[in-house]
Order: C-alpha cells, then sequence, then structure tokens
C-alpha cells in the first residue's frame, strides 16, 4: 500500500483514502470544437502509459477532496513526489536520464 | 511430433519414461522470416499456430523475452465464457469458445478445458436489468444464456448465501453452461508444441528492443540477444507492454497498464463445481482441479508494470467472496500474484494495423483475454496473412478512437478477471 503525501492536506496518509486519475499535464484542447477527429481521440483516449517516471493525477477522494499531481516510477513503484495542480514536476525522465548520464560520468 | 495418446502412454510406461521426445525444439533465429510474433504467451503461440496451420505460413519466429507463457498467460484465473453484449465481441468471444471446444483435440493436448458453467450474479436492479438485456442479446446471438433466479442459483451452488441477509442480496444471474475454466499453462505448452511442430521457430530469451523501420514500412526488430532480425510482417502481442513496444515504433496507444491481482487457497476437497463471479460486489471465484479456491476481482487503480498490487486490493476481494460464501471465511490463502493488464477504454480488445506499415498489434485484452486465447490466434493470424483487417477484426481497429465507433463492454467485461 502507497503512504501518499497530500500537498493539500500537507501530511502523508494511506492510499486508501485516495483515487488514481490517470495521466497528468494532459491539456484540454482550446477549441474543442475545431478540432479533427483524431486530434480529440488523441486527447480523449491516447496515452503515453510509460514503464518508468510516470506523471500522473490522484485524487485524496475521502480526504480534502483536491486533485494533484504524483511523478511515481511505475516500474518500482517508488513515488518521487507529488505537487499541486499547475506546478511543474521537478523530476522528470529527461531529467532523471541526464543525471544517470553524468552519475557514469562521474564513474568514469 | 510424438502424438500423445493413451497407448502410448503405456507404451512409454514400458520403456521406464525415457523415450519421451522433446516437447519444442530450441531453434537459433534465422536472419529472416516470413512473419516474426513478439510475444510468446498464448495470443502470440495460438497466432503462429494458426498461422501455420491455417494459412500455409510455416516461416515464423515467436520472440519471448522470457519463457513461453511466462507472463499474463501464467497468471490469469482461467477462466472462459462468451457472453459479451455487443455482436462484435461477442462474435468474436463465441468464436474462441468454438475453438475451445475442441481444442485438446487439435493440439493433441489436453488443456482441461472443463465447460462447468459460469455464473454472473446481479445484486441490484439495474444489474437485473443490465442481465436480462445481456443474456438477450446472447440468444439473439446464439449464444447460449439463461437468467436466473435466487432459487435457481441455490440449487446450482448450494452453500452460496442467496438469502436476504447479506448486504447485497443476490437477486439473480446470467447463466452460461458452456462457460467453464481451462488449465493456463497447458494452452500456452499445447500452442507452442503444435506450433513448432509445423515449423514455427519459438525463440526465447530473446528481447526486441527496437523496430527497424524504412520509409514508415517495419522491416524486422532489433534484439537484444541476436542483433537484427528481418520480417515481412510483424505482429506485436505484448499485453501489459503494448504501450512500450509502440513507443518503440513511435506511435501512442489508447491503453494504461495497470496491475491485476488473484490468489488461490490450500487446497480443500471438491466443494465448487462452477464458476460465480460478481460485478457488484466485485469479486469471483472458482475451484481448481487442484482443489484451491482461485480468486480474483479488480485491478488497481493507479498505472503499474510491478507485477504485484496493493493489499487493500486483495482485502476487498475476499471480502466480496466471504460475503457471498460465508462458508469460505476460515480457508486460509496460499499464494498471491499480480499480472500487468493493458486496459483499453472501451474494456474491448485492439486488433489492428498501426500506422507503421507491415506492423500489426494485438493487445488491449484488459482483464480477460485468457478467454479469448484461441479467438484472438485465430482472428490476428488471418489479418497478418491478409495483411489487413478481416470481417471478424475490423471492428478492433486502434483507429476506433479517432472515428468513435467504440465497443462499450464494460457492463459484460464487469469484474476484472
Amino acid at each position: 500500500m502507497f503512504y501518499i503525501y497530500c500537498p493539500h492536506c500537507e501530511e502523508h496518509r494511506e492510499e486508501e483514502e485516495f483515487h488514481a486519475s490517470g495521466e497528468a499535464h494532459i491539456p484540454r484542447p482550446l477549441d474543442p470544437e475545431s478540432c479533427s477527429d483524431e486530434e480529440w481521440g488523441e486527447y480523449m483516449f491516447f496515452r503515453t502509459n510509460p514503464r518508468g517516471i510516470h506523471h500522473e493525477l490522484w485524487v485524496h477522494a475521502v480526504g480534502c477532496r483536491k486533485f494533484f499531481n504524483m511523478t511515481r516510477d511505475t516500474q518500482s513503484y517508488l513515488i518521487l513526489e507529488t505537487y499541486k495542480i499547475g506546478e511543474k514536476p521537478s523530476i522528470t525522465s529527461a531529467a532523471a536520464k541526464l543525471q544517470a548520464q553524468t552519475k557514469v560520468q562521474e564513474g568514469v | 511430433m510424438q502424438k500423445y495418446s493413451g497407448f502410448g502412454l503405456i507404451n512409454h510406461a514400458l520403456s521406464h519414461h525415457e523415450n519421451w521426445q522433446r516437447v519444442w525444439r530450441n531453434p537459433k533465429p534465422k536472419k529472416k522470416y516470413d512473419v516474426i510474433i513478439v510475444g510468446g504467451g498464448g495470443h502470440g503461440l495460438a497466432t503462429a499456430y494458426y498461422l501455420a496451420k491455417v494459412h500455409g505460413i510455416t516461416n515464423i519466429a515467436v520472440l519471448e523475452k522470457g519463457y513461453l507463457g511466462g507472463g499474463n498467460t501464467a497468471r490469469n484465473t482461467t477462466i472462459v465464457r462468451s457472453n459479451y453484449l455487443w455482436d462484435e465481441s461477442a462474435k468474436l468471444y463465441e468464436h474462441a469458445m468454438k475453438l475451445w471446444e475442441g481444442l485438446s483435440q487439435d493440439l493433441n493436448y489436453n488443456v482441461m478445458f472443463s465447460q462447468r458453467g459460469v455464473l454472473n450474479l446481479g445484486h441490484t436492479l439495474q444489474d437485473m436489468r443490465d442481465i436480462e438485456r445481456r443474456v438477450n442479446a446472447n440468444r439473439l446471438q446464439g449464444i447460449d444464456g439463461e437468467v436466473l433466479d435466487p432459487q435457481q442459483i441455490k440449487e446450482i451452488v448450494p452453500m452460496m448465501d442467496c438469502s436476504d441477509l447479506p448486504r447485497y442480496p443476490i437477486m439473480g444471474a446470467s447463466w452460461q453452461p458452456r462457460g467453464g475454466v481451462a488449465r493456463h499453462d497447458a494452452v500456452a505448452w499445447g500452442y507452442a508444441r503444435a506450433a513448432d511442430a509445423l515449423g514455427v521457430d519459438l525463440i526465447q530469451q530473446c528481447e526486441v528492443v527496437n523496430f527497424i523501420q524504412e520509409d514508415g514500412a517495419a522491416t524486422g526488430v532489433m534484439t537484444k540477444t541476436h542483433g537484427v532480425i528481418s520480417a515481412d510482417r510483424i505482429g506485436c502481442v505484448t499485453a501489459g507492454n503494448s504501450s512500450v513496444m509502440a513507443a518503440m515504433a513511435g506511435f501512442k496507444l489508447p491503453l494504461e497498464s495497470h496491475p491485476l491481482q488473484a490468489l488461490v487457497s490450500e487446497p480443500i476437497k471438491p466443494i465448487l463445481d462452477t464458476v460465480v463471479m460478481s460485478n457488484h460486489v466485485h469479486g469471483y471465484v472458482s475451484q481448481s482441479d487442484k482443489g484451491d479456491l482461485v480468486i480474483g476481482a479488480g485491478i488497481d487503480g493507479y498505472n503499474g508494470y510491478g507485477q504485484r498490487g496493493s493489499y487493500h486490493t486483495i482485502e476487498h476481494t475476499v471480502q466480496a467472496i466471504v460475503e457471498l460464501f460465508p462458508v469460505f471465511s476460515r480457508v486460509r490463502m496460499n499464494r498471491q500474484w499480480g499480472g500487468i493488464v493493458d486496459t483499453c477504454p472501451d474494456a474491448c480488445p485492439i486488433i489492428s494495423a498501426t500506422p507503421v506499415e507491415n506492423l500489426f498489434f494485438n493487445c488491449g485484452w484488459g482483464t480477460g483475454g485468457f478467454k479469448a486465447t484461441p479467438g484472438s490466434g485465430h482472428a490476428f493470424a488471418a489479418t497478418l496473412a491478409a495483411g489487413e483487417a478481416t470481417e471478424m477484426t475490423k471492428p478492433f481497429s486502434m483507429f476506433r478512437f479517432h472515428d468513435g465507433a467504440l465497443i462499450d463492454e464494460h457492463g459484460a467485461a464487469g469484474v476484472a478477471h
């Protein structure tokens, strides 16, 4: 079971209080009426579903009932950070790759 | 291929069982194949088998990163049924059911398919309306089904609590007598053995790390252990990892991978001779030939590739089962595991061409792919052989998520299994 830090309540609570709501940072098209079927379908259904670092939306369903974002590794299930809606993640797969590369270079 | 039979068994007993043939070869991959199947689970092996048997294409390799049938094929709860709501999917699952009925003979391998019937319980008025609608649809589709009242259910499963006492009393059920269970490992092994006998190369521990593309067409795969292997057509049957494979090829799929857990109890004497499923209290149970109760329920809500889930999901599952079967309350659980299911927004699979030419995907079976193994393989083989969607697979194109022609099977797919 996850032990999740809610950035709104500012405390750790058990996973059962929360509900996962899928991938985060998917902007709704500004003008849905002018979207092609393909653009609308991509927005509605198509997901990156990565094996590794994933930014996702959670809701503190039986707590403050507010949504927030989480960066989590879908392979190890490690929760890397939680942050409020509207904020940017500090950990991204690109940043993690860069870090891994510099580590390798330091090793050399 | 050595034919398995009762007579053969006696014959081998006389020679102390020392002369059994290897069940399949362990060949070195060639440089080029007509068709490469990525993923050696039940669906992948079935695809290879039907390509060879029905379409006469035998220059095939099945590339598997682990061992054959070691993923979801080995992790499911083996339920087989075909009572889906919409014509498109009911046709596909019924196609699978018909193949199941002759599968052991066809493969010359006992897959222990047991048509012990499947009950889908209803606990609310809306459940019952849905059940009646689905059973009536099934009858029009030529699929067996009946609506039962609690008294009739009690006759089939006497120790289930069909009284008014539970929080969600049982109001009725749909009953598909031709449904049942099969032995999941035997399905993979049977298909592997039969495909191998037709000349299909089964390459294990050969992970595909990239697709080779020229001018928007796939021409082969890059593997971790055997370098580049070329192929005219590539079929990707990688279940939970399909999104990862699609990302390698450069496009997205409408899939999310979730952990789905199941558990088995210690073996007990025969007590349950059918399959009981409930969407509403969310659990299902059957008893294996070994005697253990096979129990499962919902997916974990988050995306995950870890082949394990959260304990509270198991707790909810077991609560539902004990509510239905108070007699199971003191049965101890033996093992628990998780598989990675690729769920589709409309709970229907994707059997489809992709934006990359010559690359086809068979995925999105979500929580209920096992029951479809023969039909999925048969239909995907036809698609691969033709190089385009067939009558049966046309509705399951990945592009239905662009044009909106979804096949909403959330009701019939119901409890994740």
